[in-house]
């Protein structure tokens, strides 16, 4: 009867009728479900809000300054509130610092991988998978300064150039490619790998041509994803490459600008000093040109997504009819 | 080019688990050979190591001796990627390639192995290998589409068209038709019997009257209990087995008595 005392008023004495039972519902059970309902919904509006007010606020105080002008030009002989300068250079820095620490962290991330799921047992696997762990942990200060080291070790101190970036960037970067990558080579059916083995097929082919193969959109995706997780950082860069005003496509040699440092050094020059009778003078330049970078770089990040859906779109297996 | 296979005392063990027993037993070529038997007795395992699959398995390892045409394949300098080249297997479950084509599906043996092959031999090799799995007039419309894309029953004579194309001398099937509606397992041991003219087959099988209709000669394996090793109890032809079996546990088993 337990179950009957909890549906409405208790009937008397005749068992209730099959209509009864039918519809007479759970009254506790409804009015759950109505609040679960609305607490969800609840908290997703609220996880919305800050997506939605940074969205608004990048692109309400950057769409001003962006122009073909702006992404073409570096800021180079700009100085004071001059309406001049541009990002062209901080895009290139950021565009190949990034790509090298891609070079440098795919191989890596997805080679510790392969050992992890096809190979790895035992305390080697374990002490990989514990100190990838670590990794993910690391503050991007400590792997700039460790990038800064590594280098200022062999060429001497003060060094700068963009690969010291590149290094610092990869080991953010690696684990993350780790991480990911296991995880969709762990997805990959181990009956594929048996179908292969049965075909005479050596175990190498068979990660190479089966194993990755199955994978591959997952793991393009995660590694575009890690791409945007650390082609927004700043700390690391500003230690690693420095600043630069002007235009540098040599990734060995001397300093580079990067949209994240761009943005932080155009926010901290502040408002500049105009001459009430200045023609050619914008107070707020600086942060214009701030809020126009960060939006650029946003941009830069949803292609790079956009990006990664198309390649998993492109080469994962096809199902169905 | 059907081998025979000898297997001589032959233990499996995973780590310290003895999972197989003693089996001695000879596998004729041109022949189907039935495993039958109850769950957990050890026929799939012991069937995995006639190609050196079970190696797969970390801690597998085997004590005895399985020769094909006096070949020990357990010899140090056998190197176990050609046997199973020459000893094809086909899974439970249907497990084509999920980003191949149908006809990269049958090519698979060859492309994986980076062996070149000539457009023409590929396709004469796609065809001949979909007709000998009874595959071909369903299918040769379209050999592009996804091997997801087949049926069960089709997708599995398209793992049993890949097994084939790689012209192995010895075909294993690990239970073929479980996953299957009565309709495709037909379809399958129909083909089984026209494969038997080439190949040595060996099903392990759950379904007594597939035992009965495909098998020349049928191996009955059992169990003591469980964490006990499994033991082959008798092994005659199939026809003696299903009418006049020795083993009183054999009788059981197959008359349906069985726990």
């Amino acid at each position: 009867m337990t179950l009957l005392d909890r549906k409405g008023p208790p009937t008397t004495g005749r068992p209730p009728s099959t209509r009864d039972l039918l519809t007479r519902g759970d009254i506790r059970r409804t009015v759950t479900d109505r609040v679960m309902t609305g607490v969800i919904t609840g908290a997703f509006l609220v996880a919305l809000v800050p997506l939605v007010s940074v969205s608004w606020t990048v692109l309400s105080n950057g769409i001003g300054r962006l122009s073909p002008y702006f992404f073409s030009v570096s800021m180079r002989g700009v100085f004071g509130g001059m309406d001049a300068g541009g990002i062209y250079h901080a895009i290139l820095g950021t565009v190949l610092i990034t790509a090298v620490a891609t070079l440098i962290s795919v191989p890596v991330g997805l080679m510790a991988a392969i050992y992890l799921v096809e190979y790895g047992r035992g305390p080697l696997a374990r002490a990989v998978t514990f100190f990838v762990d670590v990794m993910t942990g690391i503050p991007s200060i400590v792997a700039g300064l460790f990038a800064y080291a590594l280098f200022a070790a062999i060429f001497g101190p003060g060094v700068r150039f963009g690969v010291v970036g590149s290094v610092a960037l990869s080991v953010l970067m690696i684990p993350v490619v780790v991480r990911s990558s296991e995880e969709m080579l762990r997805l990959v059916p181990n009956e594929l790998r048996e179908a292969a083995y049965a075909l005479g097929v050596p175990k190498w082919l068979t990660i190479v041509k089966v194993v990755l193969r199955t994978a591959v959109a997952g793991i393009g995706t995660g590694i575009m994803l890690a791409v945007a997780r650390v082609i927004g950082e700043t700390a690391p860069l500003l230690i690693t490459v420095g600043v630069i005003d002007s235009i540098n496509r040599n990734v060995f040699e001397g300093r580079m600008m990067t949209l994240p440092v761009y943005v932080f050094r155009q926010y901290s020059q502040g408002l500049v000093p105009c001459a009430p009778d200045a023609v050619d003078c914008i107070a707020t330049v600086n942060f214009d040109r701030a809020w126009a970078a960060a939006l650029t770089l946003i941009l830069i990040v949803m292609l790079l997504n956009l990006l990664a859906r198309l390649i998993s779109r492109y080469f994962a297996p096809k199902a169905g009819r | 080019m059907a081998q025979r296979i000898d297997v001589t005392d032959l233990n499996i063990y995973y780590g310290a688990f003895h999972a197989v027993a003693d089996v001695t037993m000879a596998i004729e070529p041109r022949s189907v050979t039935a495993f039958i038997g109850p769950s957990g007795c050890g026929k799939s395992t012991y069937l995995r190591t006639l190609n050196r699959m079970h190696e797969v398995i970390p801690g597998a390892r085997v004590e005895g001796k399985v020769t094909m045409d006096a070949v020990d394949l357990y010899a140090p300098e056998i190197d176990p990627v050609a046997v199973r080249r020459q000893v094809g297997m086909v899974f439970q479950r249907p497990n084509p390639f999920p980003t191949m084509s149908i006809s990269e599906n049958v090519l698979a043996g060859v492309r994986l192995n980076n062996r070149r092959i000539s457009r023409s031999d590929a396709h004469d090799l796609v065809e001949s290998s979909l007709r000998g799995a009874n595959l071909w007039n369903e299918v040769k419309d379209r050999l592009d589409r996804p091997g997801s894309s087949l049926s069960g029953g089709q997708q599995q004579r398209l793992c049993i068209a890949r097994a084939i194309a790689v012209k192995p001398q010895v075909l294993l099937m690990d239970e073929p038709c479980s996953a299957l509606d009565p309709i495709s397992t037909l379809a399958i041991e129909d083909l089984i019997a026209e494969l038997k003219d080439s190949y040595t087959i060996v099903i392990v099988t759950h379904n007594m009257q597939q035992a009965a209709r495909v098998s020349d000669r049928t191996a009955f394996f059992n169990i003591a209990g469980t964490g006990k090793p499994g033991r082959l109890i008798e092994m005659d032809d199939t026809r003696t087995m299903f009418s006049t079996p020795t083993d009183r546990a054999t009788e059981d088993y197959i008359s349906g008595r069985f726990g």
